[in-house]
């Protein structure tokens, strides 16, 4: 009996849990839909001087993303700079244009799919995601069936842009990450001895490693040790910098996430070890990093296209926004994320598509105008997209200068 | 009707078995023609058989060999690779039912291969020592795999544990396994009908061993093994022969699961897909087949019902699953159950013979 007890206190306490959930949740969306409400009785007298209808069928975006499991810190970030721009979008056009749902994959393949098909029944139009590469690989096959246009703002894989001719992407591909390092790394003569540090269980990380080291003998580059972990034995890193250190190395490239890297920093600062650390977009976020001393991360440097301390007017004007809504300094996961949907948004305020055509006119629409237009958001000016559906912008060099970027010379 | 009552109870139970199975089928043809169903619910159709098939064989070992394994997700996990390589080569060669039956035969022998490497140290161990010998071997298999670079090119196969550098592939070269990244580009062969085929099949297998001499064999293993080996039964080869046939389906149940997506990584099959499948297991009832079956399918659909819970989602799947252990199998519980019944049961014999009672 004592059993039943317990079981039926289970419930009730799942139940109120439940309810809790869904009352929150409700009260959220309908301030929203309040708010969105409100601006377009304000907007509606405007819009009816100008002439031009501000209404329409909403265009039912979809988001995936781990919200639970080990890669959730970046799938998080995604489903806010998202959620941040359907809102600025929805709420400065005056009516509905995005009507937004987001979908957890917990970063696995089967569970990306299942987001994606409860999507599907949802009715989305067009899919902004997933946020890491292998869901991406397995929901682009789909899509590629389905016709439905899908942007990932941070799956960097190769494949996923090969998936067909409907997948593009907002970040670069790890491959041209490995190879702008190294270019930069050799044109600049950043370092003579070069040692890499990468995560071998990881796709972003050996994708980058791979395309490094190649780049690196063209261009006459020394690797002099290439240290790997995996993701079972990451939380002692201090073996691999040491060999590093061994093998004389005065550069340590890092293709590796934040997290890991700024256990790097810790160690080296300890041992002593000086070397220059270069970083990819991976790196993004290593300030934020809970309970690690910044100033070790000073003359830290990394190819990202995005910095939270930029001085135009987009980035300042999405990081004052990001901070009031969440409360943290977005990272470049959620600036792609902002980034996506504001591409598409470019499309529908360029009337090519509106949420009154088929996923599919809208997937061919928008094969059509990223593959010809040019974007300009948080992440670059002049972002312009190949029929591979890979993106070409401009790769800037940071230094963290002071606790801050800085564009490197 | 007599004939049905005259059946032995295991056939009988082995019926209603298939028939839930052959029942579920028909059900889902029937709504998929009608346009009933949702792609999220025909999405999981093949991981529910592919399930089904890794509770069905896990059961095996725990439930009819009762021994505890933690590395079933590692047989699976051989079985996938090797029968989506076998996939990879030959979908564009041969024709597809060929490739994909050899894809099945190689998957299924590739795991029933480990299944003997494993099995012959291993059974010597018993209880805990098995269970973190086979929690190893998962380990293992998930670590080489991640590590695993394999492709070929004119000169022949290249293999290479460090990185795809380092193969050593010419230019006309085709990586095939890339580390990390695993197998990519996979074109699907999986459907809900090879699925359905693959789960009757095991049941089959399974349930005739069971209830074969040898599978009695293997039960007295299990419930005594001293007194087992005191009436002649060979212990050692009865053992392997059920970790085997566990293997054997673990691989061919990895098979459909990674044919059912374009893409496979060794991450996937790590110790949460073990224990998830010993879910299967324990809440479908040990040594109850027909249990793991139900509970495989329930608990794969489960997260995505709860799909509306938002944040709650996790939160609530824990919490129903204490909930279905302790309704499931707790002893008051059962007993708990058996009184409602008694008492259903006591109030129909009521309704039907209203004199008796009088009497």
């Amino acid at each position: 009996m004592k059993k039943f007890v317990s079981a039926m206190l289970a419930a009730t306490m799942a139940l109120s849990l439940a309810a809790c959930g869904s009352t929150a949740d409700t009260s959220s969306e309908a301030s929203e839909s309040t708010s969105t409400a409100a601006s377009t009785d304000s907007t509606a007298a405007e819009s009816g001087a100008t002439g031009e209808a501000a209404s329409g069928t909403p265009i039912k975006l979809g988001g995936i993303g781990p919200i639970t499991g080990a890669t959730a810190v970046y799938g998080t970030a995604v489903k806010n700079g998202e959620e941040l721009a359907v809102n600025e979008i929805n709420a400065a056009a005056g009516y509905t244009v995005f009507d937004w749902k987001f979908e957890d994959d917990e970063g696995d393949a089967e569970k990306a799919l299942n987001a994606y098909n409860t999507l599907k029944d949802w009715d989305m139009q067009v899919l902004v995601g997933p946020v890491t590469s292998t869901p991406s690989l397995s929901v682009g096959a789909e899509t590629v069936n389905d016709n439905m246009f899908m942007l990932t703002p941070s799956a960097s894989a190769e494949d996923v842009a090969n998936c067909g001719d409907n997948v593009f992407q907002m970040c670069f591909t790890d491959p041209n990450q490995g190879k702008v390092s190294a270019d930069y790394i050799a044109d600049n003569a950043l370092g003579t001895k070069i040692g890499v540090i990468y995560d071998s269980s990881d796709a972003y990380s050996t994708g980058i490693y791979d395309a490094f080291t190649t780049e690196a003998e063209a261009k006459g580059l020394e690797i002099v040790t290439a240290e790997a972990f995996n993701s079972d034995n990451k939380s002692d890193l201090s073996t691999q910098l040491a060999k590093c250190s061994d093998a004389g190395a005065d550069l340590v490239f890092l293709p590796i996430y934040y997290t890991e890297a700024s256990q790097i920093l810790v160690a080296a600062n300890k041992s002593g070890y000086e070397p220059t650390f270069f970083g990819c977009d991976g790196m993004d976020g290593i300030l934020a990093v809970e309970g690690f001393d910044t100033s070790l991360a000073e003359n830290l440097m990394m190819l990202c296209p995005f910095s939270a301390y930029g001085e135009d007017e987009t980035t300042k004007t999405f990081v004052s926004a990001y901070e009031e809504a969440y409360g943290s300094t977005p990272n470049q996961f959620a600036a792609d994320a902002y980034d996506c949907v504001y591409a598409i948004y470019q499309c529908v305020q360029a009337g090519k598509i509106n949420g009154d055509m088929s996923a599919s006119e809208i997937c061919d629409a928008l094969k059509t105008e990223f593959t010809t237009m040019s974007f300009g958001g948080t992440t670059g000016e002049n972002q312009t997209w190949d029929a591979s559906g890979m993106i070409s912008k401009a790769p800037k060099v940071y230094v963290i200068k002071n606790g801050a970027y800085e564009l490197a010379a | 009707m007599t004939k049905l009552k005259n059946l032995k109870k295991s056939t009988k139970s082995n019926l209603i078995t298939f028939g839930i199975v052959i029942l579920f089928y028909i059900v889902v043809q029937i709504l998929s023609g009608a346009d009933l169903l949702t792609s999220s619910f025909s999405g999981q159709l093949v991981p529910i058989c592919a399930y089904v098939v890794l509770a069905v064989s896990l059961n095996l070992t725990v439930g009819i060999l009762g021994e505890l394994s933690l590395g079933h997700a590692g047989f699976m996990s051989v079985g996938a690779f090797a029968g989506t390589l076998v996939w990879v080569l030959l979908c564009e060669t041969a024709p597809a039912w060929l490739a994909l039956i050899l894809a099945f035969v190689v998957g299924g022998i590739a795991a029933g291969l480990f299944g003997v490497v494993v099995g012959v140290p291993v059974l010597r161990l018993s209880g805990d020592y098995l269970a973190i010998v086979t929690l190893a071997f998962g380990e293992i298999v998930k670590n080489f795999m991640n590590a695993c670079y394999l492709g070929y090119d004119s000169t022949g196969i290249h293999f290479s544990l460090k990185d795809s550098a380092s193969m050593g592939l010419a230019d006309d070269g085709v990586v095939l396994i890339n580390g990390a990244m695993g197998i990519t580009g996979v074109t699907k062969a999986s459907n809900f009908t090879i699925g359905i085929v693959l789960v009757l099949i095991t049941l089959i297998v399974v349930l005739n061993l069971i209830h074969s001499r040898a599978g009695r064999a293997i039960t007295a293993i299990r419930d005594n093994e001293i007194a087992a080996q005191s009436i002649g039964i060979q212990i050692t080869r009865y053992k392997l022969m059920a970790f085997i046939t566990s293997a054997v389906f673990a691989g061919l149940a990895g098979v459909l699961y990674s044919l059912n997506f374009s893409t496979l990584v060794a991450k996937k099959f790590d110790y949460n897909t073990s224990i998830l499948i010993l879910v299967f297991v324990v809440l479908g009832g040990i040594g109850n087949i027909r249990g793991s079956v139900i509970a495989a399918a329930i608990l794969t659909v489960l997260p995505e019902l709860l799909r509306s819970m938002n944040d709650y989602r996790m939160l609530i799947y824990a919490i129903v699953l204490i909930v279905m252990m302790i309704f499931n199998q707790s002893p008051q519980m059962i007993a708990w159950r058996k009184r409602i019944a008694e008492r259903f049961a006591a109030r129909r014999a009521k309704g039907k013979h209203p004199t008796k009672e009088v009497g």
